[in-house]
C-alpha cells in the first residue's frame, strides 16, 4: 500500500485521513512490513465503507485485512441506528457467521503421533468434507425452523453434545433474536442435507499441537498446555448463508433508494438497521448465524465419535466458538455515551476484555478466547481479549492469515500432489479430496500468520496465548 | 467470434468472463467460466435438463441473479452443469441447464461457489460487437 496517502499514528495504527464522502477515517491495525504487502485495494475499500451514513468512529481494518468485495476482508464498521445507521449484507459477507471452534482433548502429542494415520483416516471418512458431501442428517420443515431459532441450543436438544459447550459459544450457542420466517424458501431448501458438513475452500479440521505457551496464566483457564492437543474446526452456514446473503443483497439494491441511500457500489449497498428490510436482513442474518452455530455443533459431535471410536474416550470439551463474518448489536461507549451499535465484522474476530459480561464465567477474569486459523501448513493462533480491546475497534481482533496471492496464482506456482508431501515430510498429515484445492489453499498463498498476530498484539487488540501447530489436516 | 470463457484475478476470490455475439451467449459463457471454477466443465455429463428463469431491472443484475440461479439449483439439487441454453428477451432471462448429479470421485470439486457478487460486474459491449459479461465470484 501507498504509504505516504496514510498517517501513522502509531508503532501499530496506520489512519486514512478523512476526504470526499468519508464521515470518518479509516484506520488500518499492522506491522510496517503488513502494511507494505497489503494492496491499495484495502484502502479504497476502507474509505468507500467509512462513507456510508451513520458510520461511528471510524472503518477499521485488522492486520489480516485484503482486499474484498466491497467491504475489505478483516473489516470492521460500526453503525448508530438512532443517527441513520444501516447495516449491509456485503459487510457480514455470503458465509454469514463462518467461524472456529477449539475443541480441546486428553491426548499429547506423542500419543497423537502413535495413531496419526488411524485417527487421520477415521477423521475424513466419518466428517463430510468438500463440495457436494452430505451428513446422515436430513431435516424436515419444522426441524429446519427450530434449527433456526435454536442454534447450537438446538443441535444439543437433538443429542448433539452437551450443556457444557453451550456457554463457551457466543451468545449461549444461539441468537435468539432470529426470525426464521425471514428465511425464504430457497434457503431451506439448500439447507436439506447440509448439516454437519464442513464446506470447502478454506474451511479445515485441523488436529494440533499446542508448541508454545505465551501467558501461562491464561493457557491455563483455557485448558491449554504445552504438548497438549486440540481439535479445531472452521466453518460456516453452508448454503442456507449463502442463499440468505444472495438474496439480501439483491433487496438492499432495490430498496437503499427509497431511503436516500446512494448506491454507488452495490456491494456496498445498505438499509437503515430500522427499516423493514433492514430489520428483516437482521432476522435473517440471526437465523444463518444460527445454521452455522448448530452446523458446527454437529461437527464437533462427529468429531468426539471419531475420538470414541479410536481413543475410547469422547470428552473432548468445548474451548470456545468465535464467528468471524457477522453483524451483532453490542452497547460501546461513544465519546461518553454508551449507545447500541450494528457492529459488522467480515472477516474479524470479536475480542471481549476480561470482566465483559457477555463472556462466560469461566472465562471473566482472564478475557474471551480469540481463536485465529492459519493455513494447513502453519500455525494458528489462540490470543485474549485485553483490557485493551474495548478501546480499540469496539473488541475486535483478526480472524486468520489473509491471501497474500490469488487462487489463480497459486494454482500456476504450486501443485496439490507436492504441497501434501512436502506437508507429510513436515509431520504434517493432509487429507483431501481434491489436489487442486490443496493447490489453490497453498500455505505459501497467505500472509505470514505469526506477523499478523504480533501485530495484533502490538496494537492491543488482543494478547498472544499460545501457538498451535497442525499435525492433521482434513481439508474442506 | 467463436464464444469462450476466462477467469480474472482477484486477491481471495475468482474472476468470471464469459464473451459471445450475443448478450444470451455470453451469459452462457460466464456461466461455463463459474463451472469451472469448480471442477473441469468437461467432466460433466449432460444428462439432465433443469429450467430457470429470471427476471431483474437491470442487465447487470440479470447476470448476477443468473448465477446465482444456477448455484442454488447446484447447492439445492447436488448437481454439477455445463452446458447452457440463455434466451434473454428484454429484461427477463430463460434458460435451460445441462448436468448431472454431482459424483465427488469422479468430478473431484475443488471448491464449492458460494455467490456471484457485484464486485467487477459488468454486462457490456466491446467495439467489435461482442458481448462480455463478468463478475467475481465468492469461493
Amino acid at each position: 500500500m501507498d504509504k505516504s496517502k496514510l498517517v501513522r499514528r502509531s508503532e501499530w495504527e496506520w489512519e486514512i485521513p478523512r476526504a470526499g464522502r468519508m464521515e470518518v477515517p479509516g484506520l488500518l491495525f499492522a506491522s510496517e512490513s503488513l502494511i507494505d504487502e497489503v494492496d491499495d485495494k484495502v484502502r479504497e475499500q476502507l474509505s468507500n465503507v467509512a462513507s456510508l451514513p451513520g458510520i461511528v468512529e471510524a472503518a477499521f481494518a485488522m492486520p489480516d485485512a485484503h482486499w474484498g468485495y466491497g467491504f475489505p476482508i478483516g473489516g470492521v464498521a460500526a453503525f448508530d441506528p438512532n443517527q441513520g445507521g444501516v447495516i449491509s449484507a456485503g459487510g457480514v459477507g455470503f458465509d454469514i457467521s463462518c467461524g472456529v471452534r477449539t475443541l480441546l482433548t486428553p491426548l499429547r502429542r506423542d500419543e497423537v503421533e502413535k495413531i496419526r494415520d488411524s485417527l487421520a483416516d477415521a477423521l475424513f471418512y466419518h466428517i463430510p468434507a468438500g463440495m457436494g458431501s452430505t451428513s446422515r442428517l436430513s431435516l424436515d420443515t419444522r426441524a429446519m425452523t427450530a434449527m433456526l431459532k435454536g442454534g447450537a441450543r438446538w443441535a444439543v436438544s437433538q443429542g448433539y453434545g452437551g450443556a457444557g459447550d453451550l456457554e463457551c459459544i457466543e451468545n449461549g450457542g444461539g441468537c435468539g433474536d432470529a426470525e426464521p420466517d425471514e428465511v425464504s424458501k430457497q434457503a431451506r431448501r439448500r439447507q436439506t442435507e447440509e448439516m454437519g458438513t464442513l464446506g470447502s475452500g478454506n474451511h479445515y479440521l485441523e488436529v494440533q499441537a499446542v508448541t508454545e505457551i505465551f501467558d501461562p496464566v491464561i493457557a491455563a483457564a483455557y485448558g491449554l498446555v504445552l504438548d497438549g492437543v486440540v481439535v479445531s474446526i472452521h466453518c460456516g452456514s453452508r448454503g442456507l448463508g449463502h442463499q440468505v446473503a444472495t438474496e439480501f443483497s439483491r433487496r438492499m439494491i432495490l430498496e437503499a433508494p427509497q431511503y436516500g441511500i446512494q448506491v454507488t457500489d452495490r456491494e456496498l449497498a445498505s438499509v437503515p438497521a430500522h427499516s423493514p428490510p433492514g430489520k428483516a436482513y437482521y432476522g435473517a442474518m440471526r437465523a444463518a448465524a444460527n445454521c452455522a452455530l448448530a452446523n458446527r455443533q454437529i461437527l464437533s459431535h462427529f468429531v468426539r465419535e471419531v475420538f470414541k471410536s479410536v481413543i475410547g474416550d469422547n470428552e473432548l470439551p468445548l474451548l470456545y466458538d468465535v464467528s468471524h463474518n457477522l453483524c451483532s448489536p453490542e452497547d460501546h461507549e461513544v465519546g461518553d455515551v454508551k449507545k447500541r451499535l450494528y457492529v459488522h465484522r467480515k472477516g474479524a474476530t470479536r475480542a471481549l476484555e476480561p470482566g465483559h459480561p457477555d463472556l462466560p464465567a469461566r472465562y471473566r477474569p482472564v478475557g474471551q478466547p480469540v481463536l485465529v486459523g492459519g493455513t494447513m501448513g502453519t500455525t494458528s493462533y489462540i490470543l485474549a481479549g485485553t483490557e485493551e480491546s474495548g478501546r480499540r475497534a469496539f473488541n475486535s481482533a483478526c480472524h486468520g492469515a489473509g491471501r497474500s496471492q490469488s487462487r489463480s496464482q497459486a494454482l500456476k506456482q504450486y501443485r496439490g500432489e507436492d504441497v501434501v508431501e512436502n506437508l507429510r515430510r513436515r509431520n504434517i498429515t493432509v487429507k483431501t479430496r481434491s489436489f487442486r484445492g490443496v493447490a489453490e489453499e497453498a500455505p505459501a498463498a497467505y500472509k505470514d500468520v505469526s506477523e499478523v498476530v504480533r501485530a495484533t498484539a502490538g496494537a492491543g487488540l488482543a494478547r498472544l496465548v499460545a501457538r498451535l501447530e497442525p499435525m492433521i489436516c482434513v481439508k474442506g | 467470434m467463436t464464444p469462450k470463457w476466462e477467469h480474472f484475478e482477484h486477491q481471495a476470490d475468482i474472476g468470471i468472463r464469459g464473451t459471445g455475439r450475443t448478450m444470451a451467449e455470453a451469459f452462457e459463457q460466464a456461466a461455463v467460466a463459474m463451472t469451472a471454477v469448480i471442477t473441469r466443465p468437461d467432466r460433466i455429463l449432460p444428462r439432465v435438463a433443469i429450467r430457470v428463469q429470471c427476471e431483474a431491472p437491470d442487465r447487470e443484475l440479470l447476470l448476477a441473479d443468473w448465477l446465482n440461479a444456477i448455484l442454488r439449483e447446484m447447492s439445492a439439487l447436488r448437481m454439477l452443469f455445463s452446458r447452457f441454453e440463455v434466451t434473454v428477451s428484454g429484461n427477463k432471462l430463460e434458460a435451460v441447464l445441462h448436468g448431472e448429479l454431482l459424483e465427488p470421485a469422479r468430478h473431484e470439486p475443488t471448491v464449492e461457489v458460494k455467490g456471484a457478487t457485484y464486485f467487477k460486474l459488468s454486462v457490456a459491449q466491446d467495439e467489435a460487437g461482442n458481448w462480455i459479461a463478468q463478475c467475481v465470484v465468492d469461493v
